[in-house]
């Protein structure tokens, strides 16, 4: 059992971040981006070229793939998301939009990465013995800190600087805070940049555990609108709450459901999402 | 002036018909269209893009030659490559496309058992055979007859592996763990069928991990507490199986881990490093101990290709060449009519050109299908050591 919740412990810290990236969007743009999923491989390729292949310390990894990353949201938001959304009001367009730039990245995963599942070198080898039947490798320890710290460092950017102050009135009432002389092209434009830095930053990290390949996102994409649909959409403590479910779920459902998981997990969510179609903690 | 103008018109009228003779005469080389049909997007897309990637190396190679001679005329060999994505209905719109539209009778692929078992009534039809690499018996045994097996099946290969190893290694308990697909539970099931034969102890034979899935010490907690002598991964997609042996290893696993599909050795080196030393799988042709220089050869072409070399092309070169030269063994007209092509199944042979030994390249399946629906891929057993696959036996499907 303990196992069974450490597992699920260290997959929910990584799934939170996903889902704080995706939360993020659709708070401030009600955007719902499919592409979120490619995002993450797109930071696990970037760790695998500048870590594995060019041999460059971990640390500058995770650096190239935020910043890269973060221009890749910057360029999603310039090019077509802002566009698109000056000119239709309809929700279907950006879906369509979401889609078509995910089947995009796939072609491009695949063109430009190859079909391989890449892997690096683990950052840190050995395996902490936690009990006689638990295990955590070290590997493992450094991804939950380092996610832990990336949470901690986004909430609290969010809640005590400007710019996050200036994110979270947008994602309340965007055209209130457009009059309150808050600078919403340049805000959605921040808020792109951020979501898709924190998706790279998780696949940056998780490159070094469980590989990348040019297939993954959509899978990615769809646990994550999962994670965001348990804790309510729009709400960043939602997205922590719903990625810790999810792994906590996942591993409790391959313990003790085997090859069944997911069927029960989808379940769950059908019937809880008819008792509360908001989610845990959604807006109204 | 009128004279010259009139001069340099015609000239260059003449020379325009040259071009377009000479284009014409080029375009009017006879070509063999070959398809691929199979998954070439998503997180299984190695499979499929390796069939590919064969199948145009192969056309590079023989093209570069002048083309492939049949009934003493040369024939330039195109592919047509369609993506399933792994799905039965994409995966029957392809077939029809590659039939109907681009007049195609061979098809190289699909992958897996429900995509495979889609086009059947489509290839039957439209009178074209498919070279699947699934292992549903279904798919090759009367009255089905327009499908070849392009690979050994897990069926054939796992009883081979778990007999090896409980001669040679002792192991008297086994714990199987799939992908929570049919292709991939069908391959555990036959796993478990063939362990009970040799009396093996099943430890362990109903965890699943689904599509997608990148952690994998959950599915492997639970299955490397049976703690088996052998841990077989059935139906591994190359992605998967560094990543399960892996987590076995960091879960204290001590065992052996085997599996019956083909892997990269490159993959497998850079997700699980020494960790995965001792991994036994089924390869082809690729091993430098028992690869010939055609394959050589083979394995540059395919770097041109596809940017570079993937040991699961060693089990997949074999598709191109042996449906080419059972046509040439049939006749031209074996081109279009495959019932031609598959009187001439049971008696083909030829040496197998990627092995040093030669064997004889033919078709198999008697034992298993009760007819000739299977091509003699030899059964490379192979063992991971420091970074490279190790040839352990060179076995073979009887008849």
């Amino acid at each position: 059992m303990g196992q069974v919740l450490i597992n699920g412990l260290y997959s929910g810290v990584q799934y939170a971040l996903i889902a704080l990236g995706l939360t993020l969007i659709f708070s401030l743009m009600n955007v719902m981006n499919f592409a979120h999923g490619q995002l993450y491989v797109l930071g696990g390729f970037v760790t695998y070229y500048v870590y594995g292949v060019l041999g460059l310390p971990f640390v500058v990894a995770l650096l190239a793939a935020g910043i890269t990353l973060a221009v890749v949201g910057l360029l999603f938001d310039i090019l077509f998301f802002r566009k698109v959304l000056a000119r239709s009001a309809r929700d279907e367009s950006t879906m369509l939009l979401a889609t078509g730039t995910a089947l995009l990245l796939d072609s491009l995963f695949i063109i430009f990465f190859g079909e391989k599942h890449r892997g690096v070198p683990t950052v840190i080898s050995g395996v902490m013995r936690i009990s006689n039947n638990i295990f955590l490798p070290y590997s493992r320890v450094l991804i939950i800190i380092i996610s832990v710290a990336v949470i901690v460092f986004f909430i609290l950017f969010m809640k005590y600087t400007r710019c996050g102050r200036g994110l979270r009135a947008m994602a309340q009432d965007r055209e209130a805070a457009k009059l309150m002389g808050v600078n919403v092209d340049r805000y959605s434009m921040f808020g792109w940049a951020l979501a898709a830095m924190l998706a790279g930053l998780a696949g940056a990290m998780l490159v070094s555990v469980s590989g990348v390949n040019s297939g993954l996102g959509t899978w990615l994409s769809i646990k994550a609108f999962i994670m965001v649909m348990i804790g309510g959409a729009g709400v960043i403590s939602g997205a922590i709450i719903g990625g810790l479910m999810l792994g906590i779920l996942e591993s409790f459902g391959s313990s003790f459901l085997p090859g069944n998981q997911y069927l029960a997990i989808f379940i769950a969510l059908i019937i809880f999402l008819a008792i509360r179609p908001r989610g845990l903690l959604g807006r109204q | 002036m009128r004279f010259t103008s009139a001069v340099r018109k015609v000239s260059l009228g003449m020379l325009f018909l040259a071009c377009l003779w000479s284009a014409s005469a080029v375009m009017a080389q006879d070509v063999i269209k070959i398809g691929v049909l199979g998954v070439m997007s998503g997180p299984a897309a190695s499979w499929g893009l390796v069939n590919r990637y064969c199948a145009e190396a192969s056309a590079n190679m023989i093209n570069a030659q002048g083309g492939f001679e049949i009934g003493g005329k040369k024939y330039k060999i195109e592919i047509v490559s369609i993506d399933d994505r792994n799905d039965p209905k994409v995966a029957v719109s392809g077939a029809e496309r590659l039939i109907h539209e681009e007049g195609i009778r061979y098809i190289i692929g699909p992958n897996i058992d429900p995509t495979s078992m889609a086009i059947v009534p489509t290839i039957e039809k439209g009178a074209a055979i498919s070279i699947p690499y699934a292992f549903s018996k279904k798919l090759f045994t009367p009255p089905a007859k327009n499908s070849i097996l392009g690979m050994i099946a897990s069926y054939q290969a796992g009883p081979v592996i778990y007999k090896y190893l409980q001669d040679k290694r002792g192991i008297k308990s086994i714990a199987f763990v799939a992908r929570n697909d049919s292709e991939s539970l069908n391959q555990r099931d036959e796993g478990v069928l063939a362990a009970k034969a040799l009396n093996l102890n099943i430890v362990a034979a109903s965890d699943s991990y689904e599509t997608g899935t990148t952690d994998f010490f959950p599915v492997m907690s639970s299955v490397v507490s049976s703690n088996p002598d052998l841990l077989v991964i059935s139906g591994a997609a190359p992605a998967d199986t560094p990543l399960l042996i892996r987590a076995a290893r960091e879960l204290g696993f001590k065992g052996i881990i085997s599996t019956e599909t083909a892997q990269d050795a490159k993959v497998i080196s850079e997700l699980a490093g020494d960790l995965a030393n001792g991994f036994i799988s089924v390869g082809g042709a690729s091993t430098p101990a028992i690869r010939s220089s055609y394959m050589e050869e083979f394995i540059k072409n395919y770097e041109k290709v596809a940017g570079e070399w993937n040991d699961e092309a060693g089990t997949k070169v074999y598709a191109l060449e042996i449906i080419l030269n059972t046509i040439k063994a049939a006749g031209p007209a074996a081109l279009t009519d495959i019932s031609l092509f598959m009187k001439a199944i049971d008696t083909f042979s030829m040496p197998n050109p990627y092995l040093k030994d030669n064997r004889p390249l033919r078709y198999v399946g008697l034992g298993d299908f009760t007819q000739r629906r299977q091509i003699s891929v030899p059964m490379v057993v192979t063992e991971y050591q420091n970074g490279d696959f190790q040839t352990l036996f060179v076995g073979e499907v009887a008849n």
